[in-house]
């Protein structure tokens, strides 16, 4: 039996979250952590999550799992669980709506902030825009991020400033289409992340690196903006 | 009642996924009042895991490449009751479409030249079947559905458009005079239900592929559109025509792209044996969807499945080399490693033929519009009501859908639906307003629920619909074991109406949106068995061992189930492309 520890709060019934304890019987096999949180909910209808595709692609069931965030689809027991215990948490940071479910709003608003739609002022060709195989080769390692909210919510300066700092996810995505070769609004993108906050907040402290389901690097994303609002005189 | 809240839109889009996200697109530009309503943030949509790519004529890999040759695939492909007018536009109109995407910022792969890379996908051909394989899909390594659905949300953020996110749609509601003018629709994170009032409704609500047991869907995949426009009562068409996708990962259901066939893998049985060369000597793993999956249920009925209980095979794709498999499949051997615990350039991948897309949905003509029977026995047009994507039949698939022609169907049509919609918009829409009571029998059904006070629970009850189905129509069908099923989903249904919901709370309360699924679910399976029971023959992805032969004579038709007395019908297929002669029916080989 696998002992779970889950986070709950319902808004209407309780006047504070708790830590509920649950048994599962896995019957010993190696299952993603989704899994056990369907076998709970056939336990506790109520119990509360998101989830969509359960192969790693949609990004709907980021959670904090024995500390550390990842998607519940594709993590299975064996990378978690620890002394047969398992925690899950909603993701940190985020005000939480009910149980796992977190209102994501503000990370949406910082992604929405950096226009993460390509941008090129010329009208365009009667076929597509021709892109070198080595141009479209810098946009790998960005384009793949599903939004799942793992990395921003495990950033403590995201935490301190959700509203200012645009976090690991936005800055990524930021730098998906600085890079892009068809994309003519550098300039523009560049002056709108010069204050002190929106990606100067990055510390380095990397633990979007570590969390992300992706396998993606945004630390590296946030070094290459930091060269170019540099190299672009700020 | 009367102190229900209302929103009113000129167009409200239900669903979120390409077909949806591309129609709003169209609209949110001209300016109209448009909401798109997705009971998930629109990227969680299914149409994110898409990945081999979208299949277009766009003369990248051929420069000769032809429209009219991706046409005669997708007609020959959908053994021929794919609309031909329908397929043409599609074809026709793909280019375009495509060339949109790319503009609006979609990451392609590219070849040297610049150009967007395509690869082979399965039934294509040059030179309508006589010039070999063409190579026609284009891909964005192998997450083109992915690349996809974010830019269209992308541009639709560029575009302002109204997002009604984690809204779920219950039923449609319809004037007195038949028309549909709106939904009935719950904000889940407060459980609010409002009355969402609109000159167009559009359908983009997906496929259904929950309803059997082992499927690549997402979990979202429930078939809601269909079930609304059911409840209504209005027909569906070729519901008896589900996909089985011939490699859905063994055990975990997950979907392994016909990219990797296309990219030079193939099957194997438990002899090592590379048995499509006998099934289908001249396409050989890159034949049909349906005529793959076939060979593969066939190898293991006659032992020689893989594994020990010999259950499945293996698709080989180790001779790729590490390099290719990184830089064209990187997604797939991340889900093999997390799913089948193996890495493609060692060991091969276990696969099984697995339910993957519903071929059937609302009839519509191209631009969206939907069709129902009228009184005089022919087509009419639904006022009010529209679908696009893997929600509508067009019918572009006919009874088997070829890879890659599923992305390029949402965008098309979506495009369609939008375009048609504002026209009509311009020139006045007027539609009279739903009366309180017609509101009410809109709301009759999330009402049972809420006042549901004991009976079974909704997990059970689905596990079973999802075990019939699995059961007694599967890929390979016949009369008694479907009577069977039938009659166990009629008692099912009766179960359903009586069944409880325990949790009535309103905050983000998702087993009230998974009781409310549940019905849908049921629409779906009911409409499936019933239409799979009548069509006494085998084509495409219909298979019964008691009519193994295509019956041109009597079967060259849609089917369409009425809901009203769950008879089923038949409709014309169209054999009139505008620019092009005729494709006639001709035996189908690969």
């Amino acid at each position: 039996m696998l002992q779970v520890s889950i986070y709950r709060y319902n808004p209407e019934t309780d006047s504070a979250p708790y830590m509920q304890e649950f048994q599962v019987d896995t019957q010993g096999r190696d299952v993603m952590v989704l899994d056990v949180l369907h076998m709970m909910k056939e336990q506790d209808n109520g119990l509360a999550y998101r989830r969509s595709c359960r192969e790693g692609v949609c990004g709907s069931d980021g959670m904090n799992m024995n500390g550390k965030n990842g998607l519940a689809c594709i993590t299975p027991l064996s990378e978690v669980v620890k002394g047969n215990k398992l925690t899950l948490r909603p993701l940190p940071g985020l005000p939480v709506i009910r149980d796992l479910v977190v209102d994501m709003g503000l990370f949406y608003q910082q992604y929405e902030r950096i226009q993460p739609y390509l941008q090129n002022d010329e009208p365009a060709p009667a076929i597509e825009r021709l892109q070198s195989p080595e141009d479209r080769d810098k946009l790998d390692g960005l384009y793949e991020c599903i939004l799942c909210a793992c990395c921003s919510t495990s950033c403590p300066s995201f935490w301190w400033n959700p509203d200012k700092f645009v976090g690991p996810a936005g800055l990524l995505q930021s730098y998906r289409f600085l890079v892009d070769s068809r994309d003519t609004a550098t300039r523009e993108r560049l002056s709108e992340l010069e204050d002190p906050f929106s990606v100067f907040r990055c510390r380095g402290i990397m633990n979007c690196v570590a969390v992300c389901p992706k396998g993606l690097n945004p630390t590296r994303a946030i070094g290459k903006i930091r060269e170019m609002l540099l190299a672009n005189g700020s | 009642m009367s102190n229900m809240r209302s929103l009113t839109f000129d167009a409200i889009i239900i669903g979120g996924g390409g077909a949806g996200l591309r129609a709003a697109l169209e609209l949110a530009k001209s300016g109209k009042k448009t909401a798109v309503l997705s009971k998930v943030f629109p990227t969680r949509s299914h149409t994110v895991s898409a990945q081999g790519g979208i299949t277009c004529a766009i003369a990248s890999a051929d420069p000769n490449d032809d429209w009219r040759w991706h046409m005669y695939d997708t007609v020959k492909g959908g053994d021929y009751i794919a609309d031909q007018d329908a397929a043409e536009y599609m074809c026709s109109e793909g280019p375009k479409a495509v060339f949109e995407l790319e503009h609006m910022g979609l990451p392609f792969s590219r070849f040297d030249n610049g150009r967007i890379y395509q690869r082979p996908f399965g039934g294509q051909s040059k030179d309508f079947g006589a010039g070999g394989q063409a190579a026609r899909t284009c891909a964005a390594a192998d997450r083109t559905g992915h690349a996809l659905l974010h830019t269209l949300y992308q541009n639709n953020l560029k575009n302002n458009t109204t997002f009604l996110n984690e809204w779920y749609a219950v039923d449609l509601v319809k004037n007195a005079n038949g028309d549909v003018v709106g939904c009935i629709a719950m904000d889940i994170e407060t459980g609010e239900v409002v009355h969402v009032k609109s000159k167009a409704t559009v359908l983009a609500t997906g496929g259904s592929g929950r309803i059997y047991a082992s499927t690549t869907n997402a979990l979202i995949n429930t078939g809601d559109g269909i079930g609304m426009a059911l409840r209504a009562g209005f027909p569906m068409q070729d519901m008896e025509m589900w996909q089985f996708h011939p490699t859905g990962i063994y055990g975990a259901g997950t979907l392994v792209t016909e990219g990797c066939r296309g990219e030079g893998g193939y099957l194997v049985n438990k002899d090592g044996e590379r048995f499509m060369e006998r099934y289908a000597p001249n396409a050989k793993d890159l034949a049909g969807r349906d005529v793959v999956a076939r060979s593969m249920v066939m190898e293991i009925l006659e032992g020689r499945g893989c594994g020990e209980n010999g259950d499945h095979v293996y698709l080989k794709l180790d001779h790729l080399g590490e390099e290719v498999l990184g830089k064209r499949l990187p997604g797939i051997v991340e889900l093999s490693k997390t799913f089948a615990h193996v890495d493609p350039a060692k060991e091969p991948i276990p696969v099984v033929p697995t339910c993957h897309y519903m071929m059937g949905g609302v009839p519509t003509n191209v631009h969206g519009q939907a069709i129902m029977r009228g009184e005089d026995g022919k087509d009419q047009i639904v006022n009010g009501l529209f679908a696009c994507g893997e929600a509508a039949c067009v019918s572009v698939h006919g009874a088997n859908r070829l890879g890659g022609n599923s992305l390029l169907d949402l965008v098309v049509f979506g495009r369609a639906a939008g375009m048609f919609i504002e026209g009509a918009l311009n020139e006045g829409i007027d539609y009279l307003d739903a009366s309180e009571s017609d509101v009410e029998t809109a709301m009759k059904r999330i009402t049972r629920w809420n006042e549901s006070e004991g009976g079974e629970t909704v997990p059970e009850l689905k596990r079973e619909l999802q075990a019939i189905m699995q059961n007694s129509f599967g890929v390979f069908r016949e009369e008694e074991n479907m009577q069977k099923g039938v009659k166990q989903l009629a008692e099912l249904r009766g179960r359903i109406a009586n069944a409880y919901l325990p949790d009535k709370t309103n905050a983000f309360n998702t087993a009230r949106v998974e009781a409310l699924e549940l019905d849908n679910l049921m629409e779906v399976a009911e409409a499936t068995a019933i239409a799979a029971l009548e069509r006494k023959e085998s084509r495409g992805a219909h298979s019964r061992y008691d009519y193994p032969d295509r019956d041109d004579v009597n079967w060259l038709k849609h089917s369409l189930y009425f809901p009203a007395d769950k008879s089923v019908g038949q409709r014309d297929v169209n054999f009139k492309p505008r620019t092009v002669d005729t494709f006639e029916p001709k035996v189908r080989t690969y």
